[in-house]
C-alpha cells in the first residue's frame, strides 16, 4: 500500500468525530433512526466526501460530479452530515431530521435534500440506479465516477446480484460499490438471519474486483478508493469490515442499535466518548474545517495534498496486481 | 376514424417503430428491456441505435433501477417488458425509485389484459392499470389503437415525469388517421348521442365504436369518449357526459377493481351521481385461449357493451322513478 499522509489521516480522523457527533445529535433530537449503521459507515462516507468524492456543493447539478448513493438509506443522517459539512445545505438543518416539513426525511429524499443522488430506503435498490448513472456516463464518454454504499443485510435482496451480474456484463469500470459489513441485521448476526457469506467470492464471481479492507482505517480506504478509480473495465466492490455503533463504546456490536436512538443522557454520554478522544469541539453545530481549501474546481477537498491526479493509483503495480482478486472483463 | 377498413396493427408494432423515430429526434432517448425486445418490439430501435440499447435480461427490479439511474443523468429511458413484469414484479422499484423521486422514465408495457391469450393467466396482467394509477406522480395512458399508440409515445417522451403506457399483443383495428390529434389528458369524445355514454378505453375503444352502431341501429344514440388518458382523469369530461346522458357504461379489458371503471365511478360518486355498470374483467384472472374467445368468454365484446348500456339506461328509469 502507498503510504498516506499522517496529517491526511488525522483531518480525516477529526472530520470523522465530528460527523459521529453530528449523527448522535441528529438522533437524539429526532427519538427515533437508526445509529449502529450510521456509525458504522462514517469512515467510509468521510473518506467520500471529504478526500474522494469531485463535486461542487454550490452546484449540486454539476454534470460531471462523482456520484455517491448511499443505498442503505436508513444511514440517511450520517449522509445528511457529511452533506452538511461540504456545504450543501446549513448545517443548522441537521436538528430537524424526521420532523414534519423538514427536508431531513428519515430515508433520504433526492427531491428535497441538495446533493443527495437517489431517493433509497427500500434495500436493495441503489445499486440499479448507480449502475444506470455509470452507464449514462459512459455513453456520453463523461468521466466522472459513481459510488454506491451497500449493506452486508441488504446483499440479501435479490436485486442487488441482479444489478451485479448486469454491471459486470456492461463493463461498469466507472462503477464502485462499497459494502458495509459490519455483521449484524435487525434481527440479530447476518450470518445467522440468512448468511450472505462468502460475500468476496460471490462478488469476484459476478465479475468484480473485490477488495477487502478494514473500513475504519483511512490509509487502507484511501488506498482502495484509488484502487478502484484505476480506470479497469469491471466494476469494483470494496469489502469494508466495520463495526456496527462504531466510536460509541456502549453502541459497538450491539444488534439492539440498529434502529434505536439514545435518549439525551445517552447522547450526552456517547458525545462526551468522542469529545474525549477528539481535537475537534463537538458541542457546537458543524463547521467548515478550516484546513480545507474551498472547492471551487470540483475536485476533491483533500487530494492534492497526495499529490497524485485523479485516478492515479497509489499502488505500485505489483501491489494492484495482487489487491485485484478477479476481473474477469 | 375508420372502423369499416378494418386494418388492423398491434400497438407494440407502432410503439417499435415509434421508438425509432423518436430515437432520431431525441439523442437522450436509452431503451431498457427485459429480455422480450423482439416482443415489446424494443429490438428495432436496438437495430438503429445499439449504443443506447441495454438488455437488462430477466431481471426486472434491476431493469426499472437501472432506468431511474439513466433518468437521473439527464437521460430519457423506456423500460419495456410484458405488463405483468412491468408492474407487478418490479412495483417496490416502480414505486421508491421512480414514482417517489418523480424520475423521467417512460414504463412502455405490451402483452396487457387478456389478449395475451393462449400463455394464460400468469403473463396475463388485468390489474396493472390498478397498480399505476395508485402510485402519486405516475401519468398512465392506454391508447386504443397503432395511431394513437404513435402520438402517445411522443407526447410520453415530450412529457417530464414518470408515465406508464399500455399495450397490447394482437393486431387491433386502426381507428385514427393521420390527422389524429393526441392531448395527453384530455379524453377524446369520438361519437356524440344523448341516450347513454360510453367511456372505453384500449382495445374496448374498437368495441365501443362497434357497440354503438348496433345501437343506433336500434334508434339508440350513445356518446363514446375514448379515455386514453387513465391519469390524469378527464374528470370534466366524464361530468359532461354524466350530465348530458343521466347513464355511463366504461369498458376496459382490465379488472374492473382499480382501472378505469373504478376511476370513473369514482368521479360519478363525487361530482355528479348518475347510474354506472362497468364492462371488464370481474375479479378473476385470465386464462389460455385465443384472444378473440377469450374475449368473448370474459364478456369484453361489443354486444357486451350493447346489453351495458340496456342494463344502465333501464337503471337510470328505476332511479328517475325512485328518486327525482
Amino acid at each position: 500500500m502507498a503510504e498516506v499522509p499522517a496529517e491526511l489521516v488525522q483531518e480525516l480522523e477529526a472530520r470523522a468525530r465530528s460527523l459521529r457527533a453530528d449523527v448522535i445529535r441528529m438522533l437524539a433530537e429526532a427519538g427515533s433512526g437508526h445509529p449502529g449503521g450510521s456509525l458504522s459507515a462514517v469512515e467510509i462516507v468521510t473518506a467520500l466526501y471529504f478526500h474522494v468524492l469531485r463535486l461542487r456543493p454550490q452546484q449540486p447539478a454539476w454534470p460531471d460530479r462523482d456520484r455517491f448513493i448511499l443505498s442503505k438509506g436508513h444511514a440517511a443522517p450520517l449522509l445528511y452530515a457529511a452533506l452538511a459539512a461540504r456545504g450543501f445545505f446549513p448545517a443548522g438543518e441537521l436538528l430537524t431530521l424526521r420532523k414534519l416539513g423538514s427536508p431531513l426525511q428519515g430515508h433520504p429524499d433526492l427531491r428535497k435534500v441538495p446533493g443527495v443522488e437517489a431517493s433509497t430506503g427500500s434495500l436493495g435498490q441503489g445499486l440499479s440506479v448507480g449502475l444506470g448513472m455509470a452507464l449514462a456516463g459512459k455513453l456520453d464518454r463523461r468521466n466522472y465516477r459513481v459510488y454506491v454504499l451497500l449493506g452486508d443485510g441488504e446483499s440479501q435482496e435479490g436485486q442487488v446480484w441482479e444489478a451485479a451480474m448486469a454491471a459486470a456484463h456492461y463493463r461498469a469500470g466507472n462503477l464502485t460499490a462499497i459494502l458495509d459489513y459490519n455483521g449484524l441485521q435487525i434481527d440479530g448476526p447476518v450470518s445467522e438471519v440468512l448468511s450472505p457469506l462468502p460475500l468476496a467470492e460471490k462478488w469476484q464471481a459476478f465479475g468484480w474486483a473485490v477488495r477487502e479492507i478494514d473500513g475504519h482505517d483511512f490509509a487502507a480506504l484511501i488506498n482502495a478508493f484509488s484502487w478502484a478509480a484505476e480506470g479497469r473495465e469491471c466494476p469494483s466492490l470494496i469489502l469494508a469490515r466495520t463495526v456496527k455503533g462504531k466510536g460509541v463504546s456502549f453502541m459497538e456490536n450491539q444488534v439492539d442499535w440498529h434502529g434505536a436512538a439514545p435518549s439525551k443522557e445517552q447522547a450526552a454520554r456517547a458525545l462526551a466518548e468522542l469529545e474525549a478522544r477528539s481535537p475537534f469541539k463537538t458541542t457546537g453545530r458543524p463547521s467548515v474545517c478550516p484546513q480545507f481549501a474551498p472547492d471551487t474546481d470540483g475536485e476533491g477537498w483533500i487530494r492534492r495534498p497526495l499529490g497524485g491526479r485523479r485516478g492515479e493509483t497509489l499502488l505500485s503495480g505489483a501491489e494492484s496486481r495482487a489487491a485485484e482478486k478477479a476481473c474477469r472483463s | 376514424m375508420n372502423t369499416k377498413q378494418q386494418e388492423k396493427v398491434a400497438t407494440r408494432n407502432a410503439y417499435g417503430r415509434a421508438l425509432v423515430e423518436l430515437g432520431r429526434r431525441f439523442p437522450e432517448i436509452v431503451v431498457l428491456d427485459a429480455d422480450l425486445s423482439k416482443s415489446t418490439k424494443t429490438h428495432e430501435f436496438a437495430r438503429a441505435f445499439p449504443d443506447r440499447f441495454f438488455n437488462m435480461g430477466i431481471a426486472e427490479q434491476n431493469l426499472m433501477g437501472t432506468a431511474a439511474g439513466f433518468a437521473l443523468a439527464g437521460k430519457i429511458p423506456f423500460a419495456s417488458t410484458f405488463a405483468v413484469f412491468a408492474t407487478g414484479r418490479p412495483f417496490d422499484q416502480v414505486r421508491n425509485t421512480i414514482a417517489y423521486p418523480g424520475l423521467n422514465v417512460k414504463i412502455v408495457a405490451t402483452h396487457a389484459g387478456i389478449t395475451v391469450g393462449e400463455d394464460g393467466a400468469s403473463h396475463q396482467a388485468v390489474e396493472d392499470i390498478a397498480l399505476m394509477r395508485a402510485l402519486p406522480n405516475m401519468t398512465v395512458i392506454v391508447p386504443a389503437d397503432a395511431t394513437e399508440t404513435a402520438r402517445a409515445v411522443a407526447a410520453a417522451a415530450a412529457h417530464q415525469g414518470p408515465v406508464y403506457m399500455r399495450l397490447g399483443r394482437p393486431a387491433v383495428p386502426v381507428l385514427f388517421g393521420e390527422d389524429y390529434e393526441f392531448r395527453l389528458g384530455a379524453a377524446a369524445v369520438l361519437r356524440e348521442g344523448s341516450d347513454a355514454a360510453i367511456c372505453a378505453t384500449g382495445v374496448m375503444v374498437a368495441e365501443a365504436l362497434k357497440a354503438a352502431e348496433q345501437l343506433a341501429a336500434q334508434g339508440i344514440e350513445v356518446a363514446v369518449a375514448n379515455i386514453h388518458t387513465i391519469k390524469p382523469l378527464d374528470v370534466e369530461t366524464i361530468v359532461h357526459l354524466a350530465r348530458k346522458t343521466g347513464a355511463l357504461v366504461t369498458a376496459e379489458e382490465h379488472t374492473i377493481y382499480g382501472g378505469l371503471g373504478s376511476a370513473v365511478a369514482e368521479v360519478l360518486g363525487e361530482h355528479y351521481p348518475v347510474p354506472l355498470v362497468r364492462v371488464g374483467i370481474k375479479d378473476r384472472f385470465g386464462e389460455s385461449g385465443a384472444p378473440a374467445q377469450l374475449m368473448e368468454a370474459f364478456g369484453l365484446t361489443a354486444s357486451h357493451i350493447v346489453r351495458a348500456v340496456e342494463v344502465v339506461r333501464r337503471r337510470r328509469a328505476e332511479w328517475a322513478g325512485r328518486c327525482r
